[in-house]
């Protein structure tokens, strides 16, 4: 029975997970390593990834800086009453139930060029749907709870007896938030950034609406692996795909690593 | 005084932020569906192909719910009980759809059930295509959901108390009747929460099954993909309609397992 219920477990993994990230291995080496070099170093490739690179730094800044005074405000904000409380925690976790599709869709909508707002911004010289700042505000949309998600829980467990304490001994909100607050949620953070980063490289659905995916100026390293299979153009697509699941397995080992790290410390408590 | 009047403007840049980057957007989303009126509104998700893709998400999705509770308890029991080689290393490894790109997600999935790849030839050998039908959405949505039941049930079968299932035991119950008398009604909540996220990313899915669906309009066309398609054809209004059928039917799901969360706590 035991033995049975492990390999099948074993077998049913290998089947979903392994295999197919086995093929693209496969894939990108099918004409050897020369090729799968050449085809990442293509200036779309390039181009790609430097787009990739640049939404990922703003948006990873962004959601730490709002996710860490938001989530501060959630837990210990007293002036949300408590009927307000609930509504603001579904909302955080809003972008989790709609499609990426329809978060591009959204920017579009608001910011699309017969909107107000978009002719507003097109005035000022600022164009937002097929550029940048679009899909930066798609991205954001996309990974927005990640980091409160993450922070939320901890702040709720520590309550507010040290804060105070620190407090009530003279220390001013900023120091009291660097010295006290910090060091418990900081590893929380640190993963919290951990997913945003992950996500948002990953991010397909809601950037390829907002962005265009224009060849060389608005195509990020996700929409050209998906342009490169649709155009069957495969060991170019291969290669860029391995690179960012290569990215992804490094990820879950630093994940991994932070949850060791965070038993380890409740261990030695 | 200006400690107080500091605090004010990050309230009120929070709160704000919060208005411009969720409450509005979702809202626009709405509006737009809803801007010429019930009819129209109506109009455009009975239309044929529009109603045939909701209905296949729905159906795919309600599907890839059931399997995956019962593959996701499954497993995440033989991670939880069973203590053998490489169960470590497996572990981490159930999160690997989570942190790939959906795009690379269908690339792989593509390859692995092409005509192509050994894997492929060997199905097809059997006369069995699992490429561009709905087998292959039903793979792919497998695929992206297979972390949530599992992630979710996991943390309670390790906070069972083991008391309880001994005291099955001693009291002569066999290994079978304790399970479904005893353990499975304790992790019940879990599977329930995690089988409701599933469906509300089956829902959603676009990057992977857009990839391996083959998107027939009305055959294998799933909504997030129609809805793309209108977006492409600058039908902004129909996009937007099957959008707010969507996103209701996820919200909905999400506030249940909010709610359920809750309730489970509050029986513990």
């Amino acid at each position: 029975m035991r033995r049975l219920f492990i390999s099948m477990t074993i077998l049913i993994l290998f089947l979903i997970l392994f295999l197919p990230f086995l093929s693209i291995v496969l894939g990108a080496f099918d004409q050897g390593a020369d090729a799968f070099l050449v085809a990442l170093q293509r200036p779309e490739s390039l181009h790609a990834l430097k787009v990739s690179f640049i939404i990922v730094m703003i948006v990873v800044v962004i959601n730490t800086i709002i996710g860490i005074l938001l989530s501060i405000e959630m837990i210990r904000g007293t002036w949300i009453s408590r009927w307000l409380r609930p509504l603001i925690n579904v909302l955080v976790d809003l972008p989790f139930a709609v499609s990426p599709i329809i978060g591009g869709l959204m920017i579009i909508l608001l910011f699309g060029p017969n909107t107000v707002m978009g002719m507003f911004f097109e005035n000022a010289g600022i164009k937002i749907v097929f550029a940048l700042p679009g899909m930066v505000l798609a991205t954001i949309f996309v990974t927005f709870p990640l980091v409160i998600r993450e922070i939320v829980p901890i702040l709720e467990e520590l309550g507010m007896t040290y804060e105070e304490a620190s407090a009530s001994l003279g220390a001013g909100p900023l120091r009291t938030f660097f010295l006290v607050t910090w060091p418990s949620i900081r590893w929380a953070i640190y993963n919290g950034i951990i997913l945003t980063i992950a996500r948002s490289v990953g991010e397909f659905g809601a950037v390829l609406v907002v962005s265009g995916n224009i060849l060389n100026q608005t195509q990020t390293a996700t929409t050209l692996v998906y342009q490169d299979s649709v155009d069957f153009n495969m060991i170019a697509a291969y290669s860029v795909a391995l690179l960012l699941g290569l990215f992804s397995i490094t990820v879950l080992l630093i994940l991994d690593w932070l949850k060791k790290r965070k038993e380890d410390q409740l261990n030695a408590h | 005084m200006k400690e107080l009047s500091s605090r004010l403007a990050l309230r009120s840049i929070l709160v704000s932020y919060l208005f411009i980057l969720v409450i509005m957007p979702i809202s626009a989303v709405y509006l737009k569906g809803f801007s010429l009126g019930w009819d129209p509104f109506w109009k455009e998700i009975t239309g044929i192909i529009a109603w045939k893709a909701i209905i296949l998400t729905l159906k795919l999705s309600i599907l890839t719910t059931f399997i995956q509770a019962f593959l996701g308890t499954f497993i995440a029991f033989v991670l939880v009980r069973y203590k053998f080689w490489g169960r470590r290393w497996l572990n981490s490894l159930i999160d690997l759809p989570f942190s790939l790109p959906t795009a690379v997600s269908g690339l792989m999935l593509l390859t692995l059930l092409g005509p192509t790849s050994p894997f492929g030839k060997w199905l097809e050998s059997f006369g069995i295509s699992l490429l561009y039908n709905e087998s292959a959405i039903v793979i792919g949505m497998i695929f992206i959901t297979l972390p949530f039941v599992i992630r979710t049930v996991q943390p309670m079968i390790e906070q069972l108390d083991p008391f309880e299932e001994q005291a099955s035991f001693i009291l002569g119950a066999g290994k079978a009747f304790t399970f479904f008398k005893i353990t499975l009604p304790a992790v019940f909540p879990g599977i329930i929460a995690g089988s409701m996220l599933t469906f509300s990313r089956s829902l959603a899915e676009f990057g992977a099954i857009s990839l391996i669906s083959g998107n027939l309009p009305g055959k294998t066309q799933v909504a997030s993909v129609y809805i793309y398609g209108e977006i492409e054809n600058y039908n902004t209004q129909g996009a937007a309609a099957v959008s707010v059928v969507l996103i209701t039917f996820s919200l909905v799901v999400l506030l249940l397992a909010n709610f359920l969360q809750k309730w489970k706590g509050r029986t513990i």
